[in-house]
């Protein structure tokens, strides 16, 4: 039976940790702009193309991932300044439709460059290697996401908790109004924001595109929007509310993915039902039965947690 | 033109302006309908045509949910796919069912419903859905809103998917061999077209459609839209019942989307669920913003204006073009979209009013001298 599940669990706790890395950024937008940065999804993606283009002109590893990681956290910067900047105080709704602009911008742009074609992601050693764990064989990465993951979220907390810039976001996420009275330079705060957001964004890129291999310029959306969704699951604006939310789905969503297998090996059932096809539906139903069950999700109410 | 709407008199007679704009109208009409006998059927101006006057119905209906209603909806595709689906599958003749559902044994249904009372039922199962989405959906606000509907959108996408339902929608498999536009063509006994109309049908279709969802926003429902929109407390505490007035938007709103998704169906001559994305309602509402969110002439104009240029006018920044020996740069597949999405950007960023603001198109004709271009409501 576990060697059944285990594959999948594994994977799921690795797809997890990804989600959760692109989750934070939609979390801290959102707890301080009050912003769905639907752009943010296409941000992870720029950051794998980046990655393919930068590995591709010949860059040995120890400069391409820094450049990766910098050029990411640049282009979310570009994004708030261009973008989201002349519409601070505009109606919600014009922020939103402007931050799908940016989301159709971004693919049409990688489109261009890459020729429409699935790019392939280069290898990185140590986590492309196979390691096995009990009977079932699987990559580094599966291991280093989860450890590397909870590493950044503890670092991120830290940050919010302990230095200024992170007093100033709690601030500003309380009430922006009057945190701009009490002299918190906003924009410099919203940008910071920005650029943490992306940052770990491209790193949730590295380990999500060593997993699956290949990127093309729609392969941002679908784990954006998980991600989102994980970020409303665990309570938008709570950081360590999204890394739950985001494990819980990618284990879920895993599970369900082979749960026709499962089922089978188990004795339960002795057909195949076709559940692959609902493991992303499946993310949208427990997103909507969050929403109505306990709107503020799991961590919303604890206001301490909220960048 | 609310306010002579708020002070209506009954049966009163339609000053100048309303009358220009509708001989604007029917000029345009009539206009289809004699291009069309007259340049050859191949012309990429009727692909823009058809194409656009689906996608105006798609954007005002989508605009009388975000631009009347004030409610932030995404749901688009997942309502045009039920659209699409469901006159797919009771249109295909009997005698095709067969090489079309070539895994599914033919599939269940065994009968063929009259392509107009396919195009209504379109509407009214997504209707139904809307409706079923509706009842837990429309308590939530704003973004939460649009997320949730974003959600269902891809939940029906995956259930049509699905290979347990294949009996009835094919699966992930093409349904095609369904009465299209071109269909409504009038031939004579050796095949050769005598009266074109695959234009004017779709033009015909989206104006009926449309004028319904105006004659809507100017009745006492579309006051109490409007009046959510502005301020929902406000709006509650004169009486207005938000949940059944919601619902009622959200219900039609779904409804000429199905319509628009059974048109888009023969637009396109076939149907498959992985289309209607989440990238396509994002199109749409790309559309209702360049048109004016709030204006119904806005959405129609700037959907013929959006599937004009993706389709017909930018086309030649996708080839490689040289000019006096001197090859200009940046040209190739894809800068189309590109030049696209900055111009999207533009509108957004500066041109917030987009086109028409909340102007409709009597108004072109009432304040100052008539700006020249009407502009098809249809």
């Amino acid at each position: 039976m576990l060697s059944t599940v285990l594959p999948y669990l594994l994977s799921g706790i690795s797809v997890g940790g990804q989600y959760a890395l692109i989750a934070i950024g939609y979390t801290m937008v959102y707890g301080i702009l009050r912003l769905i940065n639907f752009a943010h999804g296409d941000v992870f993606m720029v950051a794998g193309i980046l990655m393919v283009y930068i590995t591709a002109s010949g860059a040995p590893l120890y400069v391409s991932i820094p450049l990766v990681l910098v050029t990411t956290a640049l282009i979310g910067f570009a994004i708030e300044r261009v973008a989201y900047k002349p519409l601070r105080s505009a109606p919600r709704m014009s922020i939103m439709i402007s931050a799908i602009g940016v989301s159709y911008t971004l693919q049409n742009l990688v489109l261009y460059i890459t020729g429409g074609l699935n790019q392939f992601y280069p290898s990185i050693p140590f986590i492309s290697d196979t390691v096995t764990i009990g009977t079932t064989s699987t990559r580094m990465v599966t291991i280093v996401t989860p450890i590397l993951t909870l590493l950044l979220v503890i670092a991120l907390v830290m940050l919010i908790n302990h230095t200024k810039i992170g007093m100033a976001m709690r601030a500003v996420s309380k009430d922006f109004e009057t945190s701009r009275l009490m002299g918190i330079k906003i924009n410099s705060v919203i940008s910071v924001t920005f650029v943490i957001g992306s940052f770990l964004a491209a790193v949730g890129s590295i380990l999500y595109f060593t997993n699956y291999s290949t990127v093309i310029q729609t392969s941002g959306s679908m784990p954006g929007l998980k991600a989102f969704v994980a970020a409303v699951f665990g309570g938008i604006g709570s950081v360590p509310g999204a890394v739950v939310g985001a494990f819980i789905i990618g284990i879920c969503e895993n599970l369900i993915k082979g749960l026709d297998t499962i089922l089978v090996k188990a004795g339960i059932s002795t057909k195949m039902f076709g559940f692959t096809t609902f493991s992303d539906a499946f993310t949208f139903a427990l997103l909507i039965i969050i929403l109505i069950v306990k709107p503020t999700g799991l961590f919303g109410e604890k206001q301490t947690d909220k960048v | 033109m609310n306010t002579d709407s708020l002070t209506a008199k009954p049966r009163k007679k339609l000053d100048r302006a309303t009358v220009i704009a509708i001989g604007v109208i029917f000029a345009i009409y009539a206009l289809a309908f004699v291009l069309e006998q007259v340049i050859p059927s191949t012309s990429m101006l009727f692909t823009v045509l058809k194409k656009g006057a689906t996608y105006a119905l798609v954007a005002v209906s989508m605009n009388l949910l975000n631009g009347f209603t004030g409610l932030f909806s995404l749901g688009q595709a997942g309502f045009m796919l039920i659209g699409a689906y469901t006159y797919a599958v009771f249109t295909i003749p009997v005698a095709q069912r067969m090489s079309v559902y070539q895994y599914y044994n033919g599939g269940v249904i065994q009968f063929t419903l009259p392509v107009l009372v396919a195009i209504a039922l379109a509407g009214v199962f997504a209707a139904l859905f809307a409706f079923l989405i509706g009842l837990p959906v429309l308590r939530l606000k704003s973004d939460y809103l649009a997320i949730a509907t974003l959600g269902f959108a891809e939940i029906i996408r995956a259930i049509f998917q699905w290979d347990k339902l294949g009996v009835v929608t094919n699966g992930s498999n093409l349904l095609r061999l369904f009465p299209t536009f071109n269909d409504f063509n009038i031939k004579d006994a050796s095949g050769n077209v005598t009266l074109h109309l695959s234009t004017l049908i779709p033009f015909l279709i989206a104006g009926v459609c449309i004028l319904f969802i105006v004659m809507l926003i100017n009745s006492s429902y579309g006051r109490a839209f409007k009046a959510i929109r502005d301020d929902e407390t406000a709006a509650e505490a004169m009486g207005i019942n938000l949940p059944r007035h919601k619902m009622i938007a959200f219900c039609t709103s779904s409804f000429f989307a199905g319509v628009g998704g059974a048109m888009l169906a023969m637009y396109q001559n076939s149907v498959q669920a992985k289309y209607f994305t989440t990238s396509m309602t994002y199109e749409i509402l790309l559309i209702v913003v360049i048109g004016g969110i709030g204006s119904v002439t806005g959405s129609c104009i700037s959907s013929f204006l959006f599937v004009a240029c993706s389709e017909w006018w930018l086309r030649f920044l996708d080839q490689e073009q040289t000019i006096n020996g001197w090859q200009v740069p940046l040209l190739r597949n894809g800068f189309r979209l590109v030049v696209f999405s900055l111009i999207i950007m533009a509108v957004v960023l500066f041109f917030r009013k987009g086109i028409m603001g909340t102007r409709e198109l009597p108004d072109l004709f009432r304040r100052r001298k008539p700006s020249g271009k009407g502009g098809a409501k249809a």
